[in-house]
């Protein structure tokens, strides 16, 4: 296959960046996108060119570092696939794809394809987590939870932070990422406890990280490579509400 | 962490501080005029009533000074809820614009409808189209209207309606506000129950089709009356 690539080459994150034509002709239909960035690398190198920088871990779309603008559709046209999971079989010989990174003015650019998504860290350092002793782990089934709100804390905990919401919603929202935090913590004896204070504090992080808001378009949902349903979002604003309404979850001032 | 008793208006500032609150008061607001939409549609309807006088008495009635503290309390109540809708719409876009500095070259929308996407636009068209339709047929200062027995307190609706459709360019601008005013319902109808934290896998989907089929219903029933008019089915 021949796939001409469009890709967002950014030389730092103080660098004017700009668009840059590749021409890649020998593109096997088994190699994954970021085999087929790989094959490009390969050839800039041998050329004396600088590589396309791109993030990337474990290649088999469970650690959440990978991800890029894929025309127009973050993690490219695949529903429910990161990048390192999309395979060029699913594009046609001849095929041009734009390639940029997520865009937000709170995941920076770091170079080319490369951005600074360390605000998540931040929200999860402000609410996304539970107050557990360390140490020996405990015991397994000792605290019993209701099938069902099991398999909804775990559909939502399957969010592994990779951006595409962020990258994907029309407002540059955290509201998936949150949601995905606050209901996987939330439906969990474990999490109940600290639920109003867990919003409270994720909600202002977010606004201090100067994430957008939701204005309900699902745009993160289509693209969300684990499939977290914005019924998580829906589930913030309640646990947001309900936490103001009562007055509790606020540090004193 | 015990709970700090905290000062109802610091407790307010805050919660409108966050875009959740902002959303939350868009979808209170959002409530309030979505029924006035109704309660105005239902008015409307009465033009078609084989009763040529009814849609006057119901206007009588709106008008009667006896209601007069009523009817004001409505308004202002309707004028706050307006405020407050665009004021934190225009924030939270500004906001949101901002999360944003440098766009994409190459950007698809997935699910959201063009309805979703276009409601930064329908809602200040729409509010534009407000403005006109009460200088219109409240104030009576862009086309003349006509009072029954020249008694203020007894607009002749009936009259002043079909008058105004009769101008193509007024009718237009009517059917293309109420167009945008559906779309904006289609949108925000379901939008405001997902705002207010509600969403079920069971419920959300029948929500999105009441949605959508209350936002036609708007438009079809207003939209009637000037195409009844423009087309020679309803005279004065």
């Amino acid at each position: 296959m021949r796939i001409t690539l469009h890709i967002w080459r950014q030389e730092n994150a103080a660098a004017k960046g700009r668009m840059v034509r590749y021409e890649v002709p020998n593109v096997n239909e088994h190699m994954s996108f970021l085999e087929m960035l790989d094959v490009l690398n390969e050839e800039l190198i041998a050329k004396g060119e600088e590589p396309v920088a791109f993030d990337h871990d474990c290649r088999e779309g469970i650690c959440g570092m990978c991800g890029a603008m894929v025309n127009g559709v973050a993690h490219g046209p695949l529903a429910a696939t990161t990048l390192c999971q999309l395979h060029m079989r699913h594009f046609k010989d001849g095929d041009t794809l734009y390639i940029e990174p997520w865009r937000a003015r709170a995941f920076p650019v770091v170079k080319d394809l490369v951005v600074d998504r360390s605000a998540f860290d931040r929200l999860i350092a402000a609410g996304g987590f539970i107050g557990v002793s360390t140490g020996s782990a405990p015991d397994g089934n000792a605290v019993l939870v209701p099938k069902e709100k099991a398999d909804l804390a775990m559909d939502a905990a399957a969010c592994i932070g990779c951006g595409a919401c962020v990258a994907m919603c029309p407002n540059a929202s955290a509201s998936l990422f949150m949601g995905a935090k606050i209901a996987h913590l939330g439906l969990l004896p474990q999490g109940d406890a600290e639920r109003d204070q867990r919003v409270v504090a994720m909600v202002a992080q977010a606004n201090a990280e100067l994430f957008g808001s939701c204005t309900n378009m699902a745009e993160c949902e289509a693209v969300c490579p684990k499939g977290i349903k914005i019924e998580v979002i829906a589930r913030m604003n309640r646990d947001f509400l309900g936490a103001k309404w009562s007055g509790r979850g606020t540090a004193k001032e | 962490m015990s709970t700090v008793v905290v000062h109802p208006i610091h407790r307010a500032v805050r919660f409108y501080e966050a875009p959740i609150g902002k959303k939350a008061v868009m979808a209170a607001t959002g409530v309030i005029l979505v029924g006035y939409v109704f309660a105005h549609l239902l008015g409307n309807l009465q033009i078609y009533s084989s009763d040529a006088q009814q849609i006057n008495r119901y206007a009588a009635f709106l008008h009667n000074p006896a209601n007069a503290v009523a009817l004001w309390a409505a308004r202002s109540a309707l004028l706050a809820a307006v405020v407050l809708h665009i004021v934190a719409a225009t924030q939270l876009w500004l906001q949101n614009r901002a999360a944003r500095p440098q766009g994409y070259v190459k950007k698809k929308d997935v699910p959201a409808s063009y309805a979703a996407r276009t409601m930064v636009w329908s809602g200040p068209i729409v509010a534009a189209f407000i403005v006109f339709h009460i200088m219109h047929l409240t104030m009576g200062s862009v086309l003349p209207v006509r009072d029954i027995g020249l008694n203020p307190n007894t607009p002749d609706v009936r009259w002043n309606v079909i008058a105004g459709f009769q101008n193509p360019a007024v009718a237009g601008f009517y059917i293309f506000a109420m167009i945008l005013l559906c779309m904006h319902l289609y949108h925000g109808i379901w939008s405001l129950f997902q705002s207010l934290g509600v969403n079920h896998p069971r419920y959300t989907p029948w929500i999105q089709k009441a949605s959508a089929a209350l936002a036609i219903l708007v438009a079809v029933g207003n939209c009637s009356i000037p195409i009844a008019v423009l087309s020679g089915l309803l005279t004065y």
